[in-house]
């Protein structure tokens, strides 16, 4: 994972006091608002990037309109008869503009990202972090939530057996029913683990706007445990979707 | 000026274009056989002269091992990658090629890297336009396959150079091609080009809105494509030659060849055929014939062109989107000639195939409007943008070798990614960092971009020292590492070992001699240019003269343009470029008038119902066309 941005030193759009290198009058944070250069980069976080507050209930449409407003400004194309100078400034503002828009355009990066912000270390619960442990021989550290484990426990053996079974070319409609079934739990769980995140993420809002810094904190640690459960979850789908697909 | 232009180069595994924009639309520039298409074929005549192209074609049959085709499948690559290509390909290696070196093919007694190949067909686009424009040109937009990795697009970039050409920017093949498709359409909505061309297979799925083309996910192959049906079929009859007629030829280049060109021409037969005939003339005066029936052909063929579908789903699959709700496909690349691969296609995408572009033009012009954007647009382009994304993941290796992704494929560039480092042992003052390119998990199945060394870190206990490494994805695809000790705040050196491309150095020495086109040699083209255009006009007042018009003009008026017209002969006869010019000019003007009234005659000439006559209505005074029918050479 890309570490964060550094947390200090937040500008919000609009408080930036600086002049435009190039023709001096005051400036918008990443072009100029009178001569449209564009201007070095400051350290922000990505929601300031956008001028946006840190909240998790996001309008994807404005994003995304304001996405491609900024590009027009600030892509590479854009400056391709500047000065070395500006067009290395305008290398760095569009991929931190590119950056920042693909992780608040999905709603799950966006929680993620927000998390960090906040100082929590997620687990890498990711099919990549999965792979890379066991290609290293190291053990995951994995958080099993406790009301899943016999679930679980009884869903592995159940995949073990139809690879078992695959490898031999043999076929048990019965088996692959019961897997059938657990997957189709495990799909319900993750779409009212979804929900609850949701639901979390309108209290996080109202949270901010009421600046209720204890209240922030509750929600953060829930988000954080709906996210690795939710991890979980779908991890566990992918790997019955992985056998019953590979079936012959 | 003409200095200005920027042109677009599609640089092709089988035919290579350079295009511009020509007011709103964007045109291909004419070779000076009057082709625009440029075979991608290099050789060395027998006094060890490059020449490319059209004329370099026949060398691929007289003397095969003089001559080099389908180099762009060695660009960026290295021997150990290649053992396949050998198979099929008469590339011949240097005898004293190393492991991990940059490649070095034999032609004829001498030895080039690929990118010098290459940039010996961009010098004779860049001639071909210099030739079109009267002046010369440096600037360029290079299109490449969508699933070029970085060390495939930096060769082609070392290309650019070596050509005395500035590449400000590659553009993805499918890319540009949508960019054509949109430029006259207009139109928002979701598209995906299908790019099956000589040697490589891309497929993009992009999303159009208002001037903006954002594409989503793109997919490909770098080794698949017309090259694989061709070489097929090289295969059947190589082995019937040997069956039926008890010969091997395998190792011969000359046979191999002629076998070779005749399939090509079988493979286009057959697009439009039912069935067609092979016959081919061996050395030493055996034929072969074969008749080849489009059925068996299409049998022949399914597993190559099978092959696009595997990147195209997983495409459609990043993209998040189903078949349904793409709006348009487009068809680009010679091999979607084939009527098989439209079927295939239609049954992926379950729609007909957009088929109005020409699939060989295509990204040539589309590289034009980018160039165009490049240089500042006009109208046309001012609300157009390209927002591409890199085909591949970037990595770096782990512990346990182990591939870290940092900047996931399908990734909008130019994109970052920040890493923090530190020492293992107390005063190291180096850092070994190995960046990877793919999507496998191990990094031994990654493609290996490049180790990069960093050096000067300031001397502490170990893990003390923080070393943040940026990486950054530019909006060519290519990658740049900077990185800085945090602590001291120093900027820590970085020192890049390309794993299969060219040094800077390398590149320098590597630097074709731009003599042809010397300063002298240049102004003797424009003045040869400026001839041509004087001589037009003043035909075409000639003519002007015997029509009614010119009667009816003042006696005043018709004296000033005589008086012009003798100044303009006089001058066109001297060595100054910039005096004739200057004499046209002044002589259009004042025969601006003229013109028009020729004008009303044809036209009422026409509403009284008698026949046109040509010479009246197809003639007034025009500055000629730029292009000087390549009368100077």
């Amino acid at each position: 994972m890309a570490s964060t941005e550094s947390k200090s030193s937040l500008i919000m759009p609009g408080e930036e006091t600086s002049t435009c290198w190039s023709c001096g009058t005051m400036r918008a944070v990443h072009f100029c608002s009178a001569c449209g250069k564009v201007q070095p980069p400051v350290p922000v976080d990505y929601f300031a990037f956008f001028g946006f507050p840190k909240k998790l209930n996001l309008d994807t449409a404005a994003l995304q309109k304001e996405f491609y407003a900024l590009s027009r400004r600030l892509h590479p194309d854009m400056s391709a008869q500047a000065d070395g100078q500006e067009r290395e400034w305008s290398l760095e503002q569009s991929s931190l503009l590119n950056d920042a828009y693909r992780t608040l355009k999905d709603p799950i990066k966006r929680t993620q990202y927000l998390l960090r912000l906040e100082g929590v270390e997620l687990e890498e619960q990711s099919k990549q972090a999965t792979d890379k442990a066991r290609a290293s021989g190291e053990l995951k550290k994995q958080v099993v939530p406790p009301d899943l484990l016999e679930e679980m426990f009884e869903l592995n053996i159940q995949l073990e057996e139809l690879r078992a079974q695959k490898n031999l070319g043999e076929d048990d409609p019965a088996l692959l029913e019961e897997i059938g079934k657990a997957k189709l739990s495990l799909e319900q769980n993750h779409d009212a683990l979804l929900a609850e995140l949701k639901s979390d993420w309108s209290r996080w809002d109202k949270a901010i706007d009421k600046v209720d810094d204890q209240e922030r904190l509750k929600i953060r640690d829930h988000m954080v445990d709906v996210l690795n459960r939710r991890n979980y979850v779908r991890n566990l789908v992918r790997d019955v979707n992985e056998a019953m697909e590979s079936r012959p | 000026m003409a200095t200005d232009y920027i042109v677009g180069i599609d640089l092709g595994t089988t035919n290579s274009l350079v295009a511009y924009m020509q007011g709103d639309s964007p045109v291909v520039i004419p070779g000076e056989d009057g082709l625009s298409l440029v075979p991608s074929v290099v050789a060395l005549d027998e006094k060890n002269q490059i020449i490319v192209g059209n004329a370099a074609r026949k060398y691929l049959i007289e003397t095969p091992e003089r001559a080099v085709y389908s180099v762009k499948r060695l660009m960026g690559r290295g021997v150990e990658d290649i053992q396949q290509e050998l198979k099929f390909f008469p590339f011949r290696l240097a005898d004293d090629m190393q492991a991990g070196e940059v490649l070095r093919i034999k032609v004829g007694d001498r030895t080039y890297t690929p990118p010098e190949i290459s940039a010996h067909i961009l010098r004779q686009l860049k001639r071909n336009a210099e030739r079109f424009f009267g002046g010369p040109v440096t600037r360029a937009v290079v299109t490449v396959p969508a699933y070029f990795n970085d060390a495939q697009r930096q060769a082609t970039k070392d290309a650019g150079r070596i050509a005395g050409l500035d590449v400000l920017r590659l553009v993805n093949e499918p890319t540009a091609a949508s960019l054509a498709y949109g430029l006259d359409k207009k139109k928002n909505g979701i598209i995906a080009v299908y790019d099956l061309g000589g040697g490589t297979f891309d497929i993009s799925i992009l999303k159009l809105h208002d001037g903006i083309f954002e594409v989503i996910a793109t997919n490909g192959d770098t080794h698949l494509g017309g090259d694989d049906i061709d070489n097929l079929l090289i295969m059947i009859a190589l082995d019937d030659i040997q069956g039926d007629l008890k010969l091997d030829v395998r190792r011969n280049g000359e046979a191999v060849a002629r076998i070779r060109k005749a399939v090509i021409e079988a493979k286009i037969a057959l697009s439009s055929q039912p069935f067609t005939k092979l016959d081919v003339e061996l050395p030493g005066g055996q034929r072969y014939q074969r008749e080849i029936t489009r059925e068996a052909f299409e049998e022949l063929i399914a597993p190559v062109i099978q092959r696009t579908v595997a990147p195209s789903t997983q495409a459609l699959k990043d993209s998040g989107l189903k078949p349904e709700q793409i709006d348009e496909v487009v068809l680009v690349g010679g091999s979607t000639r084939i009527p098989k691969v439209r079927q295939l296609v239609e049954k992926l995408f379950g729609r007909t195939p957009h088929i109005d572009l020409n699939p060989d033009e295509v990204v040539a012009l589309g590289a034009a409007v980018q160039a165009h954007i490049l240089g500042g647009g006009s109208d046309i382009t001012k609300e157009m943008l390209l927002l591409d994304v890199t085909p591949l993941s970037l990595g770096i290796e782990v512990a346990g070798g182990v591939t870290d992704k940092i900047i996931l494929r399908n990734s909008t560039v130019p994109a970052s990614a920040t890493q923090h480092y530190t020492t293992q042992v107390d005063g190291q003052t180096n850092v070994a960092i190995h960046v990877l390119q793919g999507e496998r998990e191990l990094a031994r199945d990654c493609r290996s971009l490049a180790r990069f060394d960093l050096k000067g870190i300031p001397p502490m206990v170990a893990g003390i020292p923080r070393i943040e490494v940026k990486f950054l994805i530019d909006a060519n695809g290519i990658l740049q590492v900077s990185a800085r000790e945090q602590r001291s705040g120093q900027e820590a050196q970085i020192e890049v070992q390309p794993s299969y491309g060219l040094t800077d150095e390398q590149v320098e020495s590597m630097l074709l001699e731009s003599y042809d086109y010397a300063e002298e040699d240049f102004r003797q083209r424009q003045v040869i240019e400026a001839r041509h255009e004087a001589e037009t006009i003043l035909g075409a007042l000639a003519k002007g003269k015997k029509n009614q018009a010119w009667r009816n003009l003042s006696s005043d008026e018709r004296r000033h343009i005589e008086t012009l017209e003798r100044a303009l002969v006089t001058v066109k006869e001297g060595g100054d470029y910039h005096a004739i010019r200057k004499g046209i000019d002044v002589l259009n003007e004042a025969t601006t008038h003229l013109a028009e009234m020729m004008m009303d005659t044809a036209v009422s000439t026409a509403l009284k119902g008698k026949t046109m006559d040509e010479s009246d209505l197809g003639e007034g005074p025009q500055t000629g066309h730029p292009v000087g029918k390549a009368e100077f050479e």
